[in-house]
């Protein structure tokens, strides 16, 4: 368990390094999640632990997006001021890109619908 | 006894443990009515939570940086908790073998449309520069989305609540539009789902099925790192 946290905040700060050092617009714990996929493939495995605090952490995610959310009352003018460009868009592309990207995805992968056989 | 009341609330109130407090079991109580109603995707907890939180606030005239003293130990966690994602993604891999050129195509796709779309019709709806980065990510699973922001110079927190009304929007049509346009391929489906609403979207696949629930989580992960990697350059290349 103390392991797998030291993995994961040793990823994210080699993460936040090199998007530092090599001046990335990347967030640092995106590269650092590149590592750690990066470091399992070549190990060829994810350690049970792993896989389990990653579970605990993950299994919680939600509560973690409250207090940046909450930074919204900061912005209430913005929102008054946008909430036009900011609804359509939403609309717009959320619906477009659920039908470019099944659509794509279903004839590029064959017109068989469960396609059993890889062929 | 007003004074004693005063008093305490003072010295409360000057302590990072009541807004930790406040958060997690705002947050509890937001979950609890969320399961209760038997999960409707317009009743997402955080949102809840995030509009119970602020009503607090504004309420007994809290600054949100005195709350963010308390609510910081909460939030640092989305760090790890990003990397993390690293874990289902790495599990999910195999799905890769199954039409891996289809699915990297559709993929890329995806996202650019997500993306492109997004500041197509807010710019042309009259948003501002800061405005149209915050929404840019807005299809990103929120962690790897909120980052996103923070670099190139939008406000995380706005794109934190874009990114959950994305997923609700997506939850709640998405399965109604792949059914009009004639979309039976629980692959695509899935793909569709995951790549245009994060994990609210993958949330509701599980009611589609096995094969496109698990292609929803494999596209959400693998939109996140797109669009870390193709976000910049598209922004560079938008505002230059």
């Amino acid at each position: 368990m103390l392991e797998s946290l030291a993995v994961l905040l040793l990823c994210q700060l080699l993460g936040e390094l090199i998007v530092v050092a090599v001046g990335w617009p990347i967030p640092g714990p995106v590269v650092g999640m590149g590592l750690l996929f990066v470091g399992l493939v070549i190990r060829g495995e994810a350690p049970q632990p792993l896989v389990d605090t990653a579970q605990g952490l993950l299994g919680q995610l939600s509560l973690l997006f409250v207090p940046a959310g909450v930074g919204v009352m900061t912005h209430l003018t913005l929102l008054g001021n946008q909430w036009l460009p900011l609804t359509s868009s939403l609309l717009v592309s959320t619906l477009l890109t659920i039908a470019v990207t099944g659509w794509l995805m279903q004839r590029l992968s064959g017109p068989v619908a469960d396609s059993g056989g890889d062929r | 006894m007003n004074d004693r009341v005063a008093s305490l609330w003072v010295y409360l109130s000057a302590s990072p443990l009541l807004h930790l407090t406040l958060t997690v079991c705002v947050f509890v109580l937001a979950r609890w009515l969320y399961r209760k109603a038997g999960r409707p995707a317009w009743l997402n907890p955080v949102l809840l939570s995030v509009l119970a939180l602020v009503l607090i606030l504004t309420l007994t005239d809290t600054p949100y940086s005195t709350y963010f003293e308390g609510a910081q130990f909460v939030h640092f966690l989305l760090g790890p908790a990003t990397v993390a994602l690293a874990v289902p993604l790495y599990r999910q891999l195999s799905l890769l073998r199954r039409h891996p050129l289809a699915l990297l195509v559709s993929l890329l796709t995806g996202s650019l449309t997500a993306v492109l779309s997004a500041l197509l019709v807010a710019k042309l709806a009259g948003a501002t520069d800061q405005a149209l980065i915050s929404i840019a990510p807005k299809s990103v699973t929120t962690p790897v989305a909120m980052g996103i922001s923070e670099r190139l110079g939008g406000l995380p927190s706005l794109t934190a609540v874009l990114v959950i009304l994305t997923g609700i929007l997506g939850a709640a049509l998405g399965p109604w539009l792949l059914e009009r346009l004639g979309i039976h391929n629980p692959m695509a489906q899935g793909l569709a789902m995951g790549v245009a609403a994060h994990g609210i979207g993958t949330g509701r696949a599980v009611y589609m099925g096995e094969v496109a629930a698990a292609f929803s989580g494999l596209a959400m992960g693998l939109n996140g790192l797109a669009t870390a990697i193709l976000l910049p350059l598209l922004w560079g290349w938008w505002i230059g």
